[in-house]
C-alpha cells in the first residue's frame, strides 16, 4: 500500500524498525512542533506600524466626511481634485499599443538603453561634457526609491566610506533606504523652524565636520518635505565645501521641472557639480514630472572620472540589480523614451509640466492670501517662498491632529502639506482649518 | 527663472579654484564584474553574424518561427486598459485584485486558506523580486536560519539569498548518471538538515534540469518535511508551462497544503503570461490565522518600501484584467497550453532526430524532463564546440532552452549535438 511504502521510506530514513503487520509506526510521529500541528515559524512576527506617509491616505480613505481633504502623499491633482494623466503620456501609450511589433521581452539588467541616454541628457544637459566623454553610467531603476537603493547598495560595497549625511528633515523613506542598503546614516542641519527657511550656517558647519569622504544626500530642487531650497549662491558655497572636503554628493532629483516649471533651471545644482569635473550620483524619478507614479520609472546615474571607470561601475551595478529584481519594468520607461525622443512630444510635455507647476504656485498664492484675509496670527510668507509640491506649514502635531479631527484635513504629522492636493475650491476650507488650529489648538 | 540660470552660470564660470578634489576616481579600485552566465549567452548570440545561429540559452518562449510571442489575451487586455486607467501609486502590497487572482492559481480556486484570509501576499517584481523579498524577510525574522538550495538550481537563487545575507547550504537533486532525480540522496539531505530548516523547492519544471519529483515522491518529501518541521519555500515560475495545465503544475504545492505545511510561494507571470519585461509576480506566505497574515504582510511591505516603494502597475493591470474576465481567462489557458504543447512536441522531435542519427547515447531524458529546459548532459567542452563550430548558444552547464527549438532548426541542432557527443 502506498501509505505503508511511504512510512517504510520514512522509517528507512530515520533508521527505525517497522512493524507492518500492525500498521503502526510507534517511533514515528509528527514532532510536537511540526508544521502539521499548525505552528507557524513566523508566529512571532508583529504587525508593522503604518507607513507615516502612505498611512495618511489609508486614514483618509476611511473617513466618510464629504469635506475631507487629502494633503498627504505627493501626487498631483487637478483643480478638480482628480489625478492627471498627461496628454503626452496618453499619446505615447497609444503609440506603444498600436505598434504590433513591440514585444514584452526582458529588458537588459540596466534597462532600456534609449531611456537611459535620454534621462542622462535630461538631468545633465544634452551638451554635458560628462556625457560626451562617456563618463556617465546610467541604469534604469524603479523610480526614485529604486535608484536611491541601487546607488546606496553600490556605495556600501565599493565606496570606502559607509556614512551618508542626510538633511534634517528629509523624506521619511530616505533613512530606511540607506540603512537597509548597509550605509550608516547621519544628519546635517537643514531646516530652520524659526525662519521656516534654510539653516545655512548649520548646514555648512555640519557638512564641514562630516567624516572624510562621507556621502552627502542633496535634494536637487523642491526639498521634500520643507520646500526650502538653497539659492544659487548658497549652492555654490555648498559645492565648494563638498569638493574641498572630498565628500561625495548623491542627488535625489524627484521634481525636475516641477519646482520652477523649467527643467533646465531645476537641474542647475546638479549641473554645477558636474561642471567642476568631479564625481557624483543622481537618482532621477519620473513619478511626478511625467505623472508616471505607479509605473515606477527612474534612473540612477553615476558620473565618473573617465569612461573606463564608468564601464566597470556599470558592471557592478548589474550585480546589485540582478539579485533584487533581475531587470526593470519596461512599460513606463518606454513611455518616457517615446516622449523624450520626439521633439513635438517633448515640447508638449514641457508645457504640461509648466502648467502643473504654475497651478501649484497659484495654490500657494491663494492659501497665503486666504490666511492673510482671515488675519491668521503668524508670518505665512514661507508658503509662497517655499517651492515645489510641499509646504512645511510649521504646524505642530497637536495642531495637525486637531485639523484632522475637526476639519477632516489629512496630512503628515510633521506639518507638511501637499499643495498638489489643494484646489481653488478647497483652499478656503484649509485656511479655516489652519486659522482654527493656530488660534485654538496648542 | 532665467535669472537663476544665468546667475548659476556666472558662478560656475568663475574658474573654480576649489574645484573637484584630486584627479583620481573614487572608483578606481572597482573591478569589472563577471558577465551574468545566462544573460551573457544572449549577448554573445546577438553579436554573432552567422545565418545558422541558434539561441537555446535564455528561457524566454519563442514560437515555431523563433519569434517572441505576445499572447492574444495580453494584447486584448492592453487594448482595454490603454487610455482608461490613471497611473497612481499602487499600495505597497501591490494590486489587491491581481494578488487575489494569483493566489487562486497557486492555492486553488476555492482554497479555504484564501477564504480564511490566512495568506500574507504582496505583488512582487516577478519571481526574482518575490524570492528576494522572502529572503530579506527570512533574514529579518528568522535571523539564525539558512536556506537549503537544490543542486543545481537557477544561478540567481544563490545571488538572491547571498545579497539578503542568509547563509546557504545545498541538497542533492540532480542525478547525472540517470539524468533524473537523485531521490535517495535528496531525502538523506532533507533528513540530515537540522529540524526547522528553510528549504527551497521548485514547484514544477525545475530550472535548469527539467527533472521533477513524481507525485508519489512529492508526497514522501512532504511527509519528511512534516517530521523534520522544515519550512518549504516554493519557487513557481512555470505554472501552466510544464504540463499545459496550471492545476496539474501546482500539484506539489497542493500536496504540501493538504499535509498542513505553512509554506511560502514565489509566483511569476514572466513565462506563462509572456509578461517578462513587465516584472509581475507575487510572494505569499501561509500563516496560522488572519491576524498573523496581516502582521506578516505588513512586514513584507516594510521591506518593499525601502527597495522600490510600491510595485509597477501596468503588468498587474494586465494580469487582473485577464484573470478577472472568464473569457479572457479561458483564452489565456488555451494559449498557455499551446506553448506547453509546442515545447513537448519539440522534446519529442529532438529525441527522435538524435535517435535517428544513430547516437550511441540515450536521449530518453529529453522527453522525460519537463518544462522549458532540458539538461542535456553535455559537458562544457562539448557546449563550447557547439558554439564555436555550429553557432549554437546555450549555457555551459549543458542546459538547452526548448523554447528556442523550432521545426526549422531541430534537425540542425540534433545533428550538431550528435557530432560533438558521438565519441563521448
Amino acid at each position: 500500500m502506498a501509505s505503508d511504502r511511504r512510512i517504510g521510506v520514512l522509517a528507512r530514513h530515520l533508521g527505525v524498525e517497522m512493524d507492518f503487520e500492525s500498521h503502526t509506526a510507534t517511533a514515528i510521529s509528527a514532532s510536537p512542533t511540526s508544521g502539521f500541528q499548525g505552528n507557524s515559524v513566523f508566529s512571532h512576527v508583529v504587525r508593522a506600524p503604518e507607513d507615516p506617509i502612505l498611512g495618511v491616505t489609508v486614514a483618509y480613505n476611511k473617513d466618510p466626511s464629504p469635506v475631507k481633504l487629502n494633503l498627504g502623499v505627493g501626487a498631483y491633482r487637478t483643480d478638480e481634485g482628480k489625478p492627471l494623466v498627461l496628454n503626452v503620456v496618453r499619446k505615447a501609450e497609444q503609440q506603444l499599443v498600436n505598434d504590433r511589433s513591440r514585444v514584452k521581452e526582458y529588458l537588459p539588467i540596466t534597462g532600456l538603453a534609449d531611456f537611459n541616454k535620454l534621462s542622462a541628457k535630461l538631468i545633465f544637459g544634452a551638451d554635458s561634457p560628462a556625457i560626451q566623454e562617456n563618463r556617465v553610467t546610467t541604469v534604469q531603476c524603479l523610480s526614485g526609491t529604486g535608484s536611491l537603493r541601487v546607488g546606496a547598495e553600490f556605495l556600501a560595497r565599493h565606496y570606502h566610506q559607509r556614512t551618508i549625511c542626510i538633511p534634517q528633515p528629509t523624506w521619511g523613506n530616505h533613512p530606511k533606504v540607506f540603512t537597509l542598503a548597509g550605509l550608516s546614516v547621519k544628519t546635517y542641519r537643514y531646516y530652520d523652524p524659526a525662519t521656516r527657511g534654510l539653516n545655512f550656517q548649520g548646514l555648512l558647519e555640519d557638512l564641514g565636520s562630516a567624516p572624510s569622504g562621507a556621502i552627502v544626500l542633496l535634494h536637487a530642487c523642491a526639498h521634500n518635505p520643507t520646500g526650502v531650497d538653497p539659492t544659487p549662491q548658497q549652492w555654490e558655497n555648498i559645492r565648494q565645501l563638498i569638493r574641498s572636503k572630498g565628500l561625495l554628493p548623491f542627488f535625489d532629483s524627484a521634481y525636475q521641472g516641477f519646482a520652477s516649471g523649467s527643467l533646465d533651471s531645476d537641474a542647475q545644482p546638479v549641473r554645477m557639480f558636474v561642471a567642476d569635473g568631479g564625481e557624483l550620483l543622481v537618482a532621477q524619478s519620473y513619478a511626478k514630472n511625467m505623472g508616471l507614479y505607479g509605473e515606477r520609472v527612474g534612473a540612477l546615474s553615476i558620473v565618473c572620472r573617465n569612461a573606463d571607470v564608468a564601464g566597470r561601475v556599470e558592471s557592478q551595478l548589474k550585480l546589485v540589480i540582478r539579485p533584487m529584481y533581475s531587470n526593470p519594468p519596461i512599460h513606463g520607461a518606454s513611455i518616457v523614451a517615446v516622449i523624450l525622443k520626439d521633439r513635438n512630444l517633448y515640447n508638449e510635455w514641457t508645457i504640461e509640466l509648466k502648467a502643473m507647476a504654475d497651478r501649484i504656485i497659484s495654490m500657494r498664492r491663494q492659501l497665503f492670501d486666504a490666511l492673510r484675509a482671515r488675519g491668521t496670527p503668524g508670518d505665512w510668507s514661507h508658503i509662497i517662498k517655499q517651492i515645489g509640491m510641499f509646504t512645511f506649514t510649521g504646524l505642530n502635531s497637536e495642531q495637525v491632529a486637531f485639523m484632522t479631527k475637526e476639519y477632516h484635513i489629512y496630512m503628515t504629522y510633521d506639518g507638511r502639506i501637499s499643495m498638489a492636493g489643494l484646489s481653488s475650491k478647497t483652499v478656503p476650507h484649509l485656511a479655516d482649518a489652519i486659522h482654527a488650529a493656530v488660534t485654538r489648538a496648542a | 527663472m532665467a535669472f537663476t540660470t544665468a546667475m548659476a552660470r556666472r558662478l560656475i564660470g568663475r574658474k573654480s579654484v576649489i574645484g573637484a578634489r584630486s584627479m583620481s576616481s573614487w572608483w578606481r579600485n572597482v573591478e569589472p564584474a563577471p558577465k551574468d552566465p545566462i544573460l551573457g549567452v544572449t549577448e554573445a548570440f546577438l553579436a554573432d553574424p552567422s545565418p545558422d545561429k541558434v539561441n537555446v540559452g535564455v528561457g524566454a518562449y519563442r514560437d515555431d518561427n523563433g519569434k517572441p510571442v505576445v499572447l492574444e489575451c495580453v494584447r486584448e487586455a492592453e487594448r482595454r486598459i490603454a487610455g482608461k486607467l490613471n497611473m497612481e501609486y499602487l499600495p505597497m502590497g501591490g494590486s489587491v485584485k491581481m494578488v487575489e487572482e494569483t493566489l487562486k492559481l497557486a492555492y486553488g480556486e476555492n482554497s479555504e486558506f484564501i477564504k480564511d484570509k490566512r495568506i500574507a501576499a504582496v505583488q512582487s517584481l516577478s519571481g526574482t523580486g518575490a524570492c528576494r523579498l522572502f529572503a530579506d524577510f527570512q533574514k529579518r525574522f528568522s535571523p539564525d536560519s539558512q536556506i537549503y538550495i537544490p543542486v543545481p538550481t537557477w544561478a540567481n537563487h544563490h545571488n538572491i539569498w547571498r545579497d539578503a545575507q542568509v547563509p546557504q547550504r545545498t541538497y542533492h537533486y540532480y542525478h547525472p548518471e540517470s539524468r533524473g532525480l537523485n531521490f535517495a540522496a535528496l531525502m538523506d539531505d532533507i533528513k540530515n538538515a537540522p529540524n526547522g530548516s528553510f528549504i527551497l523547492l521548485h514547484a514544477c519544471a525545475h530550472n535548469p534540469t527539467g527533472v521533477d519529483p513524481s507525485e508519489e515522491e512529492w508526497r514522501e518529501i512532504s511527509h519528511l518535511f512534516k517530521v523534520k518541521n522544515h519550512f518549504a519555500f516554493f519557487d513557481m515560475a512555470y505554472q501552466g508551462f510544464a504540463s499545459g495545465d496550471p492545476e496539474r503544475d501546482a500539484k506539489s504545492i497542493r500536496i504540501f497544503l493538504e499535509d498542513g505545511h505553512h509554506i511560502g510561494i514565489a509566483q511569476s507571470y514572466a513565462k506563462n503570461m509572456g509578461l517578462y519585461g513587465q516584472r509581475v509576480g507575487c510572494l505569499s506566505v501561509l500563516c496560522e490565522n488572519e491576524k498573523q497574515a496581516v502582521a506578516v504582510k505588513s512586514q513584507l511591505q516594510q521591506l518593499a518600501r525601502p527597495m522600490y516603494s510600491n510595485p509597477p502597475v501596468h503588468g498587474a493591470f494586465i494580469v487582473s484584467t485577464i484573470l478577472g474576465d472568464p473569457d479572457l481567462k479561458k483564452l489565456w489557458l488555451k494559449e498557455v497550453k499551446v506553448m506547453a504543447d509546442r515545447i513537448i512536441s519539440m522534446r519529442a522531435s529532438l529525441r527522435e532526430n538524435l535517435e535517428k542519427l544513430g547516437s550511441p547515447l540515450s536521449w530518453k531524458h529529453i522527453t522525460k524532463q519537463i518544462g522549458m529546459f532540458c539538461y542535456s548532459g553535455m559537458t562544457p567542452e562539448q557546449v563550447d564546440r557547439l558554439t564555436k563550430e555550429y553557432h549554437i548558444y546555450m549555457t555551459r552547464n549543458g542546459r538547452i532552452s526548448m523554447a528556442g527549438i523550432t521545426t526549422g532548426n531541430v534537425g540542425y541542432l540534433a545533428n550538431a549535438i550528435h557530432e560533438v557527443t558521438k565519441s563521448a
